[in-house]
């Protein structure tokens, strides 16, 4: 059970985390600015195994890996999203955060809700109701199911 | 069943006959770049792998970009280990050299190849009918240590060109026509592939500027048909096309879109948003502070002849600050043999060395709260040229530099 942060439409890899950080040594130093523009709250609060929920297109823009990393680093458990930007996906799923499509979730919770996901069923779970979420194809899955990309380089 | 050009470079890259969208290949890799945003962190991850190797080290480039010069202890620490970590290795490195798209299409893209880029512009190369996509530092990481990577194969979007843009029209207005028209996620997974006798009227410059910008419709990546301009381009700059493919006359678009180069109009992309465009004359009269000509986008000489031609023999309106950057030393170079930058600098304009600049918003140039700045650069997301509450309309070259002229949004007509 983790609490849902929920944010709307198109953010931006520069909202999860802003360029003037990116250059930063270390993940950590930079997870602390992370959503600083949208949400400066963000990154104190955030604890362990929540969510972050979101609408169309998130992730959308530059490349920077950063922007998965410095979320699954504040221990983000998952992202769902009614749809997300190509490379934030890929990149997520290379560095084994999970990256949930769910149509129907944002529009029918609150930011604070508590929320329970199943990968395995596709299912999330919030106020008694059940959501279904969108199966990532097998190579994916397989993927993060090897703890990311780089786990293969390692075995 | 037909292939278009961006399943035809896959199933070439991953040695098979055919592909058709939601295939997983995996495919051998041409080039792989990687700039100053991202590399410290691919190196970090590279040191603790368990055998560390390069499959092919003359695929890698490496080019110092973003911050050139540096502007900070944290930075220069970053820089300092890719250009250690490169010269150990004897990779391809840039410092100072330009805008990582416009070093790559200048000194190694060709028709044909397949591209990863540790930024998110790399569909840039699509201009010269190259597959190049954009990657964070894991993929590019295995990409590196592998030679190989895994792509699903996207479907196409067709953009069928014809006609000719009007005078005082440009490639940066109709690729952000197009990106308001199908919005910012409208090729999301997908590839966008141009082609038609309209695009026989657009330079490479004009080329590089729709592929570039393609990403911001959420696109893998960009593609243009190969054709005479494309190869006099390569054998200008000495190099030969891989392959040079077009889509089959059967291949199967996601949809085709027909597009009429001469109904495009000058635009701008207001905040936040680079899919929220209108008639650049909606915004005649917007107050700005800054305005920027330059970026991988739009910093080419054709961009800046079309600056230099309106300003020359005025001046930058006092209240503004008006950066001027090459998009590569190649580029500057070339404008400072015209005379334009002398003219920039005679009518007040601050001219810079070549690197991303503004554009991406961490380094010199940025702009302060509630600040305003017209910009011929990539994006206008919240926060993207400095303080997270200013604000970045997007637009020409021509229409940036009236603005600069005038101290608000302007277009061409009225300078």
């Amino acid at each position: 059970m983790g609490r849902i942060f929920k944010f709307n439409q198109d953010v931006d890899t520069d909202q999860i985390i802003a360029s003037q950080y990116i250059i930063y040594p270390t993940i950590d130093e930079m997870k602390v600015h992370t959503f600083e523009s949208l949400d400066a709250d963000f990154a104190s609060q955030v604890q362990p195994g929540d969510y972050v929920v979101a609408s169309d297109n998130f992730g959308c823009g530059s490349s920077r890996e950063q922007a998965p990393s410095v979320l699954k680093a504040l221990g983000v458990k998952a992202v769902v999203a009614k749809s997300f930007a190509r490379i934030f996906y890929r990149n997520a799923i290379n560095i084994g955060l999970p990256v949930i499509v769910c149509k129907d979730l944002h529009d029918n919770v609150n930011a604070g809700d508590d929320m329970e996901l199943s990968m395995k069923e596709g299912i999330v779970r919030v106020n008694g109701k059940e959501y279904e979420c969108t199966k990532l194809p097998e190579y994916m899955q397989g993927i993060l199911d090897q703890g990311g990309l780089i786990a293969s380089l390692n075995k | 069943m037909g292939m278009t050009i961006a399943e035809k470079i896959i199933a070439a890259a991953a040695g098979v006959s055919e592909v058709k969208p939601g295939d997983i290949h995996t495919v051998e890799l041409d080039r792989l770049m990687s700039n100053d945003g991202t590399t410290h962190l691919t190196i970090d991850m590279y040191n603790q792998l368990k055998n560390p190797q390069i499959a092919d080290v003359n695929k890698l480039v490496w080019i110092v970009d973003h911050n050139v010069p540096c502007d900070s202890v944290k930075t220069a620490a970053s820089h300092k280990k890719m250009r250690d970590f490169a010269k150990e290795h004897g990779i391809t490195f840039y410092e100072g050299a330009g805008v990582c798209h416009q070093v790559m299409m200048e000194n190694h893209v060709t028709s044909g190849e397949l591209i990863f880029g540790a930024d998110s512009h790399t569909c840039a190369y699509g201009a010269v009918g190259a597959f190049g996509t954009g990657v964070g530092c894991t993929d590019y990481l295995y990409a590196m240590v592998t030679g190989k990577s895994w792509l699903l194969v996207p479907e196409t979007l067709k953009f069928n060109l014809t006609g000719k843009l009007n005078d005082g029209v440009y490639a940066r207005d109709l690729i952000l026509s197009i990106i308001g028209m199908i919005g910012a996620n409208g090729a999301n997974y997908m590839a966008m592939e141009f082609g038609g006798e309209g695009l026989k009227t657009l330079n490479m410059s004009d080329r590089i500027a729709i592929c570039n910008l393609c990403v911001e419709a959420g696109a893998k990546t960009a593609l243009m048909e190969v054709d005479e301009i494309t190869l006099d381009y390569l054998k200008a700059h000495g190099r030969e096309p891989k392959h040079c493919f077009q889509s089959d006359d059967d291949a199967v678009f996601a949809h085709v879109y027909d597009i009429d180069l001469s109904t495009i109009k000058p635009i701008v992309a207001k905040p936040h948003f680079v899919d929220s465009v209108v008639d650049a004359k909606e915004c005649v009269g917007t107050h700005i502070d800054e305005a920027f000509l330059g970026s991988c986008n739009n910093g080419r000489i054709e961009d800046l002849r079309v600056g230099a031609k309106l300003i020359k023999g005025k001046k930058v309106h006092p209240l503004v600050r008006f950066l001027v950057v090459p998009a590569s030393a190649e580029v500057y170079r070339q404008a400072l043999s015209e005379g334009i930058l002398d003219t920039f600098m005679e009518a007040g304009a601050i001219v810079m060395n070549p690197n991303c600049s503004v554009c991406w918003g961490s380094c010199q140039g940025v702009i302060g709260e509630n600040e305003v700045l017209i910009s011929t650069g990539t994006r206008n997301f919240k926060g993207r040229a400095g303080h997270k509450d200013s604000f970045v309309y997007l637009a020409s070259a021509a229409t940036v530099t009236a603005s600069a002229i005038k101290g608000e949004i302007a277009t061409a007509d009225l300078v």
